[in-house]
């Protein structure tokens, strides 16, 4: 598995530490708030993943370092969670519900529309590191389905047509 | 107010809570549950405050946002007491007449009330709206009357009661004899009984135990935990705190989804108050007993849902299943004893203990007793979460409180259990729910997401639906889930893809026999449940799409294809503007035609054509007629207009 570190200021919009020592700060301090127990690891990496959009190379080189844990088991954990991204994130992270309750009521439609609109496939980030595009297996708000969750905000009852408009409205 | 140091200071401060409180005072409460958020529900909170200040009605009426009652699709609910005025799908905008209406003026705004779709008749209040009328609801039933940051109002309707009368009245014994009695079976899958697994954990040797909630609900289409779990976390702490008393543990977990954000907030406040007024932590209500409990978030892993996988997650590793030679609840966390339970079975414990067994046993079929969550969803008329008593049947639950099925479809399939579960076709609508029945069926009860499918819904589609879901859940450690299911998958996919052959269907059975006898965990020997259920109740819709490439639900995009009636077509252009392909050929007073080979059958010309209309057809299995020759594509004028 290769893990890409992104130049910096090359990220409009990203929140990513432009210089080392700022990200390793932020890192030592969520080891430290979780009492540095290398059994809050995964507490660890989720405040990690929260605070910077993604899980870079310094940061998991420090934690292991930090929780003396090993790298490829950090490494395992990194890629059996979905929560985790070991690539930069756009600035707007789009979720389409695939759960049961919206795939009845046509999430695939969903999903192909804002594929074509935004031209990546889940798990994809555009090129403008725009859009980051994932699927979800339920939001919990399945009265509204199809659903469709942009940076957190839960666009409900979708159809293709509100979906592409819903994108148009994010810089 | 400080800590209570015992059961007869909570009684007090309960009193005392009660006495400040006028229950004749009006009080608008507003659903703040994710659905009801998603469809705005924060501004018309925002909108309700600021619109009580502006008329000086701050000092006698109070604005709560409360949790999720349910009726999710009509949201934002809006229930005005005492009342119990109930408004629907209420918007900022209405807000000023509402106030002025009904707590000025007191009111209805009849057009903001429940219309039945029926009768066309006005429901004033909650219960009299049939969403709710055939609903027992004992455990949903407190969200909408708390403000779940407030652990003042969940005392108010008698919260840690329970847990005051088992510290002060009850052993510890006591406390597992009376859930034990109860008869309580698991609510987040299989239906154990509770009481036995608490009595195993409790028997144990090693000292050191643990209770642990089970928050992680994957089940796609489910979402009943997340509501208690934002609307009334107390109540789940409370239960856990019991579960710790009766087994002897002093260390309880939340392991709660990274989807639910509102949901970890919620516990993270319920925690820190319960410890503030003594009711966790240290010497409890002066009992001496000590516990204390911990909030873990999953990473989005289906299978962590597992028992023993959760427990490997909450260890801080990746989330995978280990064989069950001896149980979690004698060898669990930390190789200690441990309790995992999910979220709705925690909340029922303190009425159990509140109210006694016998009165939850009241409630039931035989073998499966109380009440149980759904979440009714899917293609039915009132979507949300449903609160039955056990042993109700799935009829009255789809069409007396479900509503039915919308748009005059016919209903085909009830989906049960989530990805473990099966689909129940019409002839057996009339089973009473319980596990037992469910099983019995071919599907489960799981932790009670139900999706209702109509004639639309293809059910090879739905099989290979689920299988591709837990092909992309499987842990991948034993070969018959990983290298099974995926084979599965290439199969019922070609199928719907046109591409089936003779033998396929046996093939699939093969794989799912072998997968249901020799994977490692539940996740792998259930998953061949939907593709079973559905060859069960509907073999004919596989023949149909393996022998003659047809579609029977019209529903598998390589295998239909739309098509303009030229009869019917009035060439108004709608589905022309709104193609995405350009696939759509014509103009005015021309009878539209579809290119074929540009079409990508996303259906929005199906869908825009104007129901008067309805020109736009599907197809499946027979051949596309040819396109109207050029000369006779022109729509002669009607008569009518000449005249
Ligand atoms: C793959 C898989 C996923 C599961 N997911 C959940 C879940 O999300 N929530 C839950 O409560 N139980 C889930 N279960 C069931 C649990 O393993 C366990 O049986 C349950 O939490 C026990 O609680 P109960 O006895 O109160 O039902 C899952 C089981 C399997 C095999
Ligand atoms: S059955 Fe599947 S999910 Fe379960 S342990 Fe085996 S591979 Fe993993
Ligand atoms: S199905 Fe979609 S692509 Fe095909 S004609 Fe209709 S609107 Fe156009
Ligand atoms: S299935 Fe989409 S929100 Fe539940």
């Amino acid at each position: 598995m290769e893990i890409e570190s992104a130049p910096a200021g090359a990220m409009p919009g990203i929140k990513l530490s432009s210089n080392a020592n700022e990200l390793l700060r932020s890192v030592d301090q969520i080891i430290e708030k979780h009492h540095g127990e290398a059994s809050n690891l995964l507490q660890i990496m989720l405040d990690i993943q929260s605070e910077n959009n993604w899980l870079s190379k310094q940061a998991l080189a420090r934690v292991s370092e930090k929780l003396s844990v090993p790298m490829t088991r950090i490494q395992h954990i990194a890629t059996f969670y979905k929560a985790f991204s070991l690539v930069p994130k756009g600035r707007h992270k789009v979720h389409i519900c695939v759960g049961t309750a919206c795939h009845v009521r046509g999430a695939t439609r969903i999903l192909d529309t804002v594929e074509e609109a935004t031209g990546i496939k889940p798990g994809e980030t555009d090129l403008d590191l725009k859009f980051s595009l994932e699927t979800v297996n339920c939001l919990g708000c399945c009265a509204l389905g199809p659903v469709m969750e942009v940076d957190g905000k839960v666009h409900g009852k979708m159809s293709p047509v509100k979906a592409s408009k819903a994108l148009k409205t994010y810089e | 107010m400080a800590r209570l140091e015992t059961p007869e200071a909570l009684e007090s401060f309960r009193q005392e809570i009660l006495s400040r409180r006028d229950p004749d005072s009006p009080c608008v409460s507003i659903c703040a549950g994710a659905g009801c958020v998603a469809s705005g529900a924060d501004e018309v909170i925002a909108a309700f405050e600021k619109e009580i200040e502006a008329k000086g009605l701050s000092a006698t009426v109070s604005t709560k946002g409360t949790g999720c009652p349910g009726f999710c699709e009509q949201g934002p609910v809006v229930v005005i007491y005492p009342e119990e005025i109930c408004y629907l799908q209420v918007q900022a905008k209405d807000v000023p007449e509402i106030v002025a209406q009904t707590i000025k003026n007191k009111q209805v705004v009849e057009l903001l009330c429940f219309k039945d779709p029926a009768t066309g008749k006005r429901a004033v209040k909650e219960s009299d709206i049939p969403f709710y009328r055939s609903q027992q609801r004992t455990v949903l039933c407190n969200n909408i009357k708390i403000d779940s940051k407030r652990i003042e109002d969940y005392l108010a309707l008698g919260g840690y009661a329970a847990l005051a009368k088992a510290l002060g009245q009850m052993t510890d014994l006591e406390v597992l004899e009376e859930v034990k009695k109860s008869n309580i079976r698991g609510r987040g899958g299989a239906g154990f009984p509770a009481g036995r697994k608490w009595e195993g954990s409790r028997n144990a040797k090693e000292p050191i135990k643990y209770v642990i909630v089970n928050a992680d609900e994957g089940d796609p289409g489910a979402f009943m935990d997340r509501a208690l779990l934002e609307g009334n976390p107390h109540s789940i702490l409370e239960g856990l705190i019991l579960g710790g008393y009766a087994v002897g543990a002093h260390e309880g977990y939340f392991y709660v989804r990274q989807e639910y954000p509102l949901a970890v907030k919620n516990i993270h406040l319920a925690i820190q108050q319960a410890e503030h007024y003594g009711l966790l932590g240290e010497n409890i209500l002066g009992s001496g007993f000590d516990f204390k409990v911990i909030v873990h978030q999953g990473a989005g892993a289906f299978v962590c849902g597992e028992s023993t996988a959760l427990m490997t997650s909450l260890e801080g590793k990746a989330g995978e299943p280990r064989p069950k030679y001896v149980r979690s609840n004698v060898k669990g966390l930390w190789e200690r004893p441990s309790v995992l339970n999910n979220v709705e079975t925690w909340a029922n414990i303190p009425l159990i203990i509140d109210k006694g067994a016998d009165w939850f046993t009241s409630v039931g079929t035989d073998s499966s007793k109380g009440t149980k969550i759904f979440s009714l969803v899917g293609k039915i008329t009132n979507t949300g979460l449903v609160e039955v008593p056990m042993g109700m049947t799935l009829r009255e639950i789809i069409y007396d409180i479900g509503g039915g099925i919308p748009n005059n479809k016919k209903f085909k399939a009830v989906q049960t259990g989530g990805p473990s579960g099966g689909c129940i076709p019409e002839h057996l609508l009339d089973l009473q729910v319980g596990f037992d029945e469910l099983t019995k069926a071919g599907s489960m009860m799981g932790s009670g997401g139900m999706i209702v499918m109509d004639e639309d819904t293809c059910m090879v589609d739905v099989a290979r639906y689920f299988i591709a879901f837990l092909t992309d859940e499987s842990c991948g450690k034993c070969v018959p889930c990983r290298e099974g299911l995926r084979q599965m998958h290439r199969i019922l996919t070609n199928i719907t893809k046109g591409k089936g052959k003779q033998g396929d269907i046996e093939l699939l059975e093969e794989l799912a026999e072998t997968a249901v006898e020799a994977s490692l965990c539940a996740l792998g020997k259930s998953a061949p449940n939907p593709f079973l259920s559905t060859l069960k109740y509907f073999r004919e819709e596989y023949e149909a799409h393996i022998n003659d490439k047809k579609c029977p639900a019209l529903a598998c995009k390589e295998l239909i294809n739309f098509y303009i009636d030229p009869d019917r077509c009035t060439g108004c252009g709608t589905c022309r503007k709104q193609c995405p392909a350009d696939a759509i050929n014509g103009d005015k007073n021309l009878i539209h035609i579809i290119d074929q080979d540009k079409c990508t059958r996303c259906g929005t010309c199906f869908e825009v054509c104007p129901p008067k209309f309805s020109s736009v057809v599907k197809l499946s299995g027979d051949p596309v007629p040819d396109p109207v020759p050029e000369e006779e594509r022109t729509i002669r004028k009607k008569i009518k207009e000449k005249g």
